[in-house]
């Protein structure tokens, strides 16, 4: 039981993580209509770019110059501005010449953004793996594991803080500031936004830019657990799930979903080979263990399911078909 | 006019028959709003059966419902002798129940052939393998079909916008190829939901006169929804009347125009 | 001048319904295969049919798969990768399992045996649709992946867990392994290629294609005239997977003779074809050729370029043709979102007119 108590505790502090790449997803998808396959890729690019300046790498060079290194409480700001002008590139270079083309069109153009930021954050800081010390702590949480005996890295417990932090920030600017306001007006009706005088332009620029914010901080917690490196980039698969069990335009489905994900998929992981042997066992051979590394499509698999019996999503409304 | 019997010949000398269609106490919700209550009444063969009320009255709702797109939650529909409550759009398509939409519904990366064409899609069986190979019978096929589409194009007056896609194509001849789309279907029961809504004079009388040859020349049954009265009153035999879901008069165009329900509906009296 | 069907009058419904209908076009296509059967195999050797002409040739058949089922069904798909593996690997186990079968029914197998896995997983779009059903598609993709790597039946309990093509023959020539005459290894997959696109022409000017098509531009029209949108996503489902089984066959046997599943089918694969076809063009045959050229040969031109002439560092080359290769897309995205098929039809209606501005 404790066993158990401990692999779903774990699945909820993963699934935290999901839904925060999920979150970076939602929050463009809804203001720009814009499925932002790179979320992912700007994780691993703005991690890149912390670990650079706090290390003092000298762009392009990949080397360590440790004069240069600057500390964390200017490194982060320092990275934040990037990412806001990433945001202001992306909708000069590519989001204004692609206004009212097809949902596929501008898909292909984020994967091929993806690979522009593959591409630059492999020529400016290299493509070696990279540790990211921020002063997070490592190691089991005492407490629970002298008072109940759980074992819970409290790494994951800090990432999860942070992803409860930055949903509770970004809820309150949806819901209480004025360019939240409009943010929800454009995710709305585009048209009608245009028509009230609110500037599209403007409003991509931003939720870009705040989608940049939650990619740092996916890409440093994530990179603080297993280092900053290209698989870090992958997260944006694991996302996907999650954003089809939620649906592209909920927020508490991203939060939900990835909560649902993350304990599904531990569960699967850890008992998924038990329980096909209790099942097939009696028919075939089966080697428990050939239901180890699911990771990669059992949380597909999972959202599939769901989708059959509830295809609007978890929050989604039955849509009305009109003629 | 008798509505008893069981055939019986108009002015113009079209002969109209028995009952073909009839929609008995027919009642379509959406979550708590109600968009058809209890509404009953009947088309017959080879009639011009028209539709009309103010918006909202719930007249697209009740072609959704006779081509099976909406399912009703109370009342059944007779049509050609089978009673049902609900049935899948393409089942009613091969009972001979074709459809044009108030907002085009053509496929606009398509060419006005294929469009056309593509309303033939009942009428040919030739499987994918002969498709692949096309020889033989599925050649043979797609040249008949061809031909037959061939004369609608003529009928319709539009052989020199064969070959252009769609959605290129101006507002009131996107409405015709959809006319053509639908009579591709050979069908029984034609049912045109605003075929002349934002054209001007002419293209209406176009419209208008291609309505009437439709209902001539094939005995094309016809329930058509208008808001233009004038063109109401000259094409149509009898006139449904729905006002905010309700049936509210059922009857030739002279008796519906005199019903005071009717200009009450229209001119806005407070509902009690 | 050149361009110009005035003057060609159809007598029959049958002639204007025929391939080719301009005579322009008709002798421009005879030239290029032409050239493809005759010329090309004189001046073949192994780089030209490994590097260029054979990738080249199945990319193009798996894109005309692909365009099938996302440019005229519309149904948007990622398990591409997914299913070129459920391609290479039946190959593989038919080959094994009846050595004496001749190549082309082992493709024509890989072939089928794909269709069905498409179709399985085709199922889905009975209730989902657009970004969800893409998504669900990329479920086949690392589902598949993962089987075929964690499944040691599939690549015969192989240490390597690598699968390697043995000699095969078609009709009496050799044509896998390395072995084989680059020539022959070349003719085979053209000839395939060949076939499978004119059947693909055929299939999406007709009845099927109209379905397609009608499903892909308003589905709910289609269902009101008639046409089953489950059954057409179905079929093209499976004829798309068909398709891409027997690209994913080629791959394996004749292109690079050995494969490992998440190596040579992954999500990447997947990305790539989609590239193409939207390069190229959606909905377009000829698109899915064009698209399947650009997206092969930009890499090996930008290879040369970078590290041949301007003498860079091959790691740095790598990540600048990545960068590269994501700029042309948007680039590409962004001046012609409607691919090089379109182009070229632009250019064709300039010519009619030329030189005449009007």
């Amino acid at each position: 039981m404790l066993f158990f108590m401990e692999t779903v505790i774990s699945g909820l502090l993963a699934g935290i993580m999901y839904s925060l790449v999920a979150l970076g997803f939602v929050l463009i998808f809804k203001a720009s209509g814009v499925f932002n396959f790179s979320q992912g890729v700007m994780a691993l690019f703005a991690a890149l770019t912390l670990v650079g300046l706090l290390s003092g790498t000298v762009p392009f060079t990949h080397v360590d110059n440790p004069s240069f290194a600057i500390p964390a409480w200017a490194a982060i700001p320092l990275t934040i501005i990037v990412m806001i002008i990433v945001a202001i590139l992306i909708e000069r270079f590519i989001l204004r010449h692609l206004v009212n083309q097809e949902h596929i069109i501008l898909f292909m153009a984020m994967v091929g953004l993806s690979y522009v930021f593959e591409g630059a954050g492999d020529i400016i800081w290299g493509s070696d793996v990279k540790v990211i010390d921020l002063g997070l702590p490592h190691g089991a949480w005492d407490w629970l594991l002298d008072t109940h005996g759980l074992y819970i890295e409290k790494i994951e417990l800090v990432a999860a803080a942070a992803a409860v932090v930055l949903v509770v920030v970004l809820a309150a600017f949806f819901q209480k500031t004025r360019i939240g306001r409009a943010l929800r007006a454009v995710a709305d009706d585009h048209q009608a936004a245009l028509s009230v005088g609110i500037s599209l332009r403007y409003i991509w620029i931003i939720v870009w830019s705040v989608a940049g914010i939650v990619a740092l901080v996916t890409g440093v917690v994530w990179g603080a657990k297993s280092g900053i490196q290209f698989s870090l980039s992958l997260i944006a698969l694991k996302a996907l799930p999650v954003l089809i069990l939620g649906g592209f335009e909920s927020i508490p489905g991203a939060i939900v979903g990835g909560l649902i994900i993350g304990v599904g998929e531990k569960l699967a992981e850890v008992f998924g080979g038990e329980v096909i042997v209790a099942i097939f066992g009696r028919w075939f051979e089966i080697d428990p263990g050939i239901f180890t590394a699911t990771e990669n499509w059992f949380a597909y698999v999972l959202a599939l399911i769901f989708l059959l019996f509830r295809p609007q999503g978890l929050f989604g409304e039955k849509i009305i078909e009109r003629v | 006019m008798n509505m008893m019997t069981q055939t019986s010949i108009t002015d113009d000398g079209r002969t109209i028959g028995g009952v073909q269609m009839k929609v008995d106490n027919i009642s379509l919700r959406f979550g708590g709003v109600t968009a058809i209550r209890n509404a009953s009444f009947d088309i017959r063969h080879g009639e011009i059966r028209a539709i009309i009320g103010p918006n909202g009255a719930g007249k697209t709702s009740m072609l959704n419902v006779i081509n099976g797109f909406y399912h009703p939650q109370d009342g059944t529909i007779t049509f050609k002798g089978e009673k049902r409550r609900d049935m899948r759009p393409h089942i009613a398509a091969t009972q001979g129940i074709a459809r044009t939409f108030q907002n085009v519904a053509l496929f606009k990366g398509m060419t006005t052939l294929d469009n056309i064409m593509s309303g033939r899609a009942l009428k040919m069986k030739r499987n994918i393998l002969w498709q692949m190979l096309y020889v033989g019978p599925a050649r043979q096929e797609e040249l008949e079909n061809r031909k037959f589409v061939e004369t609608i194009i003529d009928f319709l007056e539009i052989p020199h916008i064969r070959r252009t896609p769609v959605g290129k194509l101006p507002y009131g001849l996107q409405k015709r190829v959809e006319l053509g789309r639908a009579l591709a279907m050979e069908p029984e029961l034609l049912l045109l939901d605003e075929p002349m809504a934002g054209m001007n004079v002419e293209e209406k009388e176009d419209m208008s006169r291609f309505i009437i040859d439709i209902n001539e020349e094939f005995g094309t049954t016809i329930a058509l929804i208008e808001h233009d009265m004038g063109v109401v009153m000259d094409l149509s035999d009898r006139v449904v009347v729905l006002d905010h879901g309700d049936l509210i008069a059922d009857g030739t165009p002279d008796e519906v125009q005199k019903n005071q329900d009717v200009i009450d509906a229209y001119l806005g009296v407070a509902h009690d | 001048m050149l361009y110009r069907e005035s003057g060609q009058f159809k007598t029959s419904y049958d002639a204007d319904q025929a391939v080719f209908p301009i005579l322009q076009d008709r002798l421009c296509i005879i030239a290029i295969l032409a050239f493809a059967f005759l010329a090309v195999p004189f001046f073949i050797n192994d780089y030209w049919a490994n590097a260029v002409l054979i990738p080249f040739l199945v990319y193009s058949l798996a894109a005309l798969g692909l365009n099938i089922l996302t440019g005229y069904c519309g149904q948007l798909s990622l398990g591409t990768g997914g299913f070129l593996a459920v391609g290479g690997y039946s190959s593989f186990k038919l080959m094994t399992s009846f050595p004496e079968l001749d190549m082309i029914l082992v493709l024509g197998g890989a072939g089928v045996t794909t269709a069905l896995v498409g179709l399985l997983f085709g199922l889905p779009s009975l209730r989902i649709k657009g970004f969800y059903l893409a998504v669900a598609t990329l479920a086949a993709q690392f589902f598949l992946i993962w089987l075929f790597y964690k499944v040691p039946w599939f690549y015969n309990y192989n240490a390597t867990g690598q699968i390697n093509v043995f000699p095969r023959e078609a009709l009496g020539f050799l044509v896998t392994t390395q072995k084989a005459d680059p020539v022959v290894r070349y003719l085979f997959t053209l000839s395939i290629v060949v076939v499978f696109a004119l059947a693909a022409k055929n299939m999406v000017r007709g009845r099927f294609g109209r379905m397609w098509m009608a499903i892909r531009d308003m589905d709910i029209a289609a269902e009101l005239i008639g046409i089953r949108p489950f059954l057409m996503k179905l079929t093209a489902f499976t004829v798309s997977s068909f398709y891409i089984g027997v690209a994913g066959a080629l791959i394996f046997s004749v292109w690079l003779g050995a494969a490992e599943s998440g190596e040579t089918y992954g999500i990447n694969e997947s990305f790539l074809v989609l590239f193409m076809i939207i390069v190229g063009g959606l909905g377009s045959i000829l698109g899915s050729f064009l698209g399947a050229g650009f997206i092969v040969l930009m890499p090996i031109g930008l290879k040369n370029l970078l590290v041949d002439w301007f003498g860079m560092s091959a790691v740095f080359a790598k990540h600048l043709e990545i960068t590269t290769f994501g700029v042309l897309i948007i680039f590409f995205l962004i001046v012609e979102p409607h691919g090089l098929a379109r182009l070229w039809q632009i250019i064709k209606e300039k010519l009619r007119l030329w030189p005449f501005p009007h």
